[in-house]
């Protein structure tokens, strides 16, 4: 179907359409700079590709035009997907697409933080990753990734011309004929600053609220507190050595990220793990779906006051934690994936376990439900807090659970089925307002779904093995190593080479627990990727945090904050 | 502490010292500092399986002014170093910090231009918790190990702790 895009564009546009390629079912297409915001508009308005889902910036310090951005499109009507990319040679400006997608001025911000690549017409170009006070460009390939800068000082969100402003308006806003309102003062207003250690926050962001009474007059937020680089740490590294990395993307389900990854960099060579290897990564990532949902309902809870939930539900995360322990090691920080099948196979008696695991979860969803969902306090602070709507959910990036709760029944499983999830029975849940109580309701009933998942896995787990034959990215077996000189030529390769990624680019995703969740790789032969992206699907959400709470009352920011289920790992990478 | 069994009575004497630290050793009030993946075995170290509150620690204080021991679960980056510092300064005397896991001890696998090489280049920290995350079981041993420094301080807080191990 995006093939015939493409076509499509290349009758529209003509010669303008520089250059178009495909590689992996990802379909490109080159333009220049100034045909940009016209290629956008054309492709949002009558193609409808509702989404900008991320922006990529690629460094080529050997090209005439050093600096390349990809824009990454999906359409969620015709089911299609596109990228557009446009060359930038340094200090020349790129047209901004923010007045096309709301979600287009994070990630241009982030474009020009880590390449310096300017962006013309953006209303607000500043740092958001690394801090104010940081000198360079750091994804730049002569910048040394071990090269910190130090900060001295937090910036301040809100200057006191900003708070003034926002007095003026306010008192503009109130202002109606007849009317006898008290004028607002600056010093009326009150800022607070959530973050970025709050234990409404669940991770280190930050958002300042500028309040009249208890009323968001505005808020303004900031991220990049835990950016640990991790698309600098990819290229550092080999493609196998990426893996520990992905796990602490989002850590409230790292099997996710593992399972993901290694796809992404499948998908690269155009090979599918096997079939037992596709089973059990549905397990392990079906598992972390639901620990993930019940981090994220528990602690949302408690944001509300309901204590209670977090004992329930800790119980159960507690005990799938033990099992996916004594499956590989670690309880958080799974690492189990690898490029080609997994770490190992699942132990003896796994399937049995995580049957009765699942009837435990069962019973903490059920406890959980019945003490929610009719609760009048619950209710009164969740429904119709921080509502927005479907198409103002795309239009922001918005995908996963929130997106789902908005009332679109959109799942990666269903529309782009890998692992073999076309295999197996099961709903899209979905809201209808788009606020709180849909986003909480829509994760509980997802674990539900999770858990038919793998009920209908475990009945049917393929037998065979969990690697691939394949010598170019799975390490020989020791007999092999330790009896021939094949063997051991094989792993040392691997090893110290790394895995010899075919040259060439390439976008896997999968519905990860906060939506989708994608790896951009770019690769030009070496064992080191070339260029890795991350789409976290946190990042466009939180971006339009501001606009769900302004007016609304303080405490409905914490609702709405939790709900939204910003895991500080994958915002900042 | 002594109790004269020959010449009952209601009283047991002490030394104020050990009294008062016996006192702050089982009543400390941790401010979780979380900012990764160590947070989210923070909190399960305080839920019901591992509980925290058998060692009396269970009342999470997120005012630095209400607490007296710092856990700094996860990493810090440069941009986060500045309202770390802010933080420890807010805490009263006297103070105690873990830092948990392998980022905040030293930076981990993080050597990049983001990532503080250790929360000690900071503030100074009393104890360090090996893990990536550590396990609860981990980070209650390491409170434990605090609960037994606490017993051997002295009453009156220094200003200073580790004087050597303070970055600019």
């Amino acid at each position: 179907m995006s093939q015939q895009l493409v076509e499509r564009l290349q009758r529209e546009f003509g010669d303008r359409i520089l250059a178009a390629t495909g590689m992996h079912g990802d379909e490109s297409v080159t333009v220049s700079r100034q045909d940009l915001p016209l290629v956008l508009a054309h492709l949002r308005d009558q193609e409808g590709c509702e989404q900008l889902s991320d922006i990529v910036g690629v460094d080529h310090p050997e090209r005439a035009a050093r600096f390349e951005v990809v824009y990454l499109l999906r359409s969620y009507s015709k089911r299609h997907r596109i990228q557009v990319s446009v060359d930038a040679p340094e200090d020349e400006p790129v047209p901004t697409a923010c007045g096309l997608y709301r979600s287009a001025n994070w990630h241009e911000r982030e474009v020009y933080d880590l390449f310096g690549i300017p962006f013309s017409g953006h209303p607000d170009l500043r740092r958001i990753l690394c801090h104010h006070q940081f000198e360079g460009h750091a994804l730049r390939k002569d910048y040394p990734i071990e090269q910190g800068q130090e900060c001295t000082r937090p910036e301040n969100l809100f200057s006191d011309e900003d708070i003034a402003h926002a007095a003026r308006r306010a008192n503009e806003m109130s202002s109606s004929p007849g009317a006898v309102v008290d004028e607002l003062h600056p010093s009326d207003l009150l800022t607070i600053n959530l973050g970025p250690s709050h234990p409404a926050t669940h991770g280190a962001l930050r958002a300042e609220c500028l309040l009249d009474g208890e009323t968001i007059l505005d808020a303004r937020t900031e991220i990049g507190y835990i950016h640990r680089c991790f698309e600098k740490e990819a290229e550092d590294h080999t493609w196998a050595q990426v893996m520990p990395y992905t796990d602490r993307l989002n850590y409230c389900s790292a099997m996710l990220n593992n399972s993901i990854y290694a796809m992404a960099v499948e998908k690269m060579f155009g090979v599918e793990a096997t079939p037992r290897a596709q089973a059990i990564r549905v397990i392990v990532s079906e598992l972390s779906r639901i620990i993930d949902h019940l981090v994220c309902v528990c602690t949302n809870l408690v944001d509300l006051g309901a204590l209670t939930n977090y004992w329930y539900l800790y119980n159960v995360r507690e005990s799938i934690y033990q099992s996916l322990e004594k499956l590989c090691g670690s309880r958080l920080t799974t690492n189990y994936a690898r490029i080609g099948g997994m770490s190992h196979d699942l132990y003896d008696g796994f399937e049995d376990e995580i049957r009765v695991k699942l009837q435990e979860l069962e019973q903490g969803v059920t406890d959980v439900t019945k003490l929610v969902a009719r609760n009048r306090i619950f209710l009164d602070r969740t429904v119709g807090v921080g509502a927005i709507s479907t198409a103002d959910a795309l239009n922001w990036g918005y995908t996963g659970p929130c997106l789902r709760a908005t009332g679109l029944a959109w799942d990666l499983r269903k529309e782009a089925p890998y692992s073999g999830y076309d295999q197996y029975e099961f709903d899209i849940p979905t809201g209808t307002n788009g606020d709180t109580q849909d986003r909480i309701m829509v994760r509980m009933a997802e674990m539900v779904q999770s858990r038919r998942i793998i009920e209908q896995v475990l009945q049917k787990i393929p037998g065979g093995p969990v690697d691939l034959d394949d010598p170019r990215m799975v390490l020989p077996p020791k007999a092999q190593v330790y009896g021939s000189i094949e063997g051991v030529m094989n792993q040392f390769k691997l090893i110290f080479e790394g895995i010899q990624v075919p040259a060439g680019r390439g976008y896997g995703f999968g519905e990860g627990a906060n939506g989708e969740l994608g790896f951009y790789c770019i690769s030009d032969g070496t064992g080191h990727p070339y260029r890795m992206k991350v789409r976290p699907p946190c990042f466009p959400i939180f971006s339009s945090f501001t606009s769900l709470v302004q007016g609304r009352m303080l405490p409905d920011a914490i609702a709405t904050l939790g709900s939204l289920n910003i895991i500080a790992g994958e915002l900042d990478r | 502490m002594a109790v004269d069994l020959e010449q009952p009575s209601n009283f047991i004497t002490t030394r104020l010292r050990q009294a008062v630290n016996w006192g702050r050793k089982y009543s400390l009030w941790p401010l979780p500092f979380g900012v990764a993946c160590c947070a989210i075995e923070f909190m399960s170290t305080v839920s019901s399986y591992n509980d925290i509150s058998r060692f009396g620690a269970e009342l999470v204080r997120f005012s630095p002014r209400q607490s007296d021991l710092m856990i700094i679960a996860g990493t810090i980056s440069y941009k986060q170093a500045p309202v770390l510092k802010t933080i420890y300064a807010q805490m009263a005397e006297p103070k105690w910090v873990i830092a948990m896991g392998v980022c905040a001890s030293s930076g981990g696998f993080y050597n990049n231009y983001s990532t503080l090489q250790g929360a000690d280049h900071v503030i100074p920290v009393d104890m360090y918790v090996a893990g990536c995350p550590p396990t609860p079981e981990n980070l209650l041993h390491s409170l434990v190990l605090i609960q037994e420094q606490v017993e051997k301080e002295g009453l009156v807080p220094s200003t200073v702790r580790h004087p050597d191990r303070v970055g600019a």
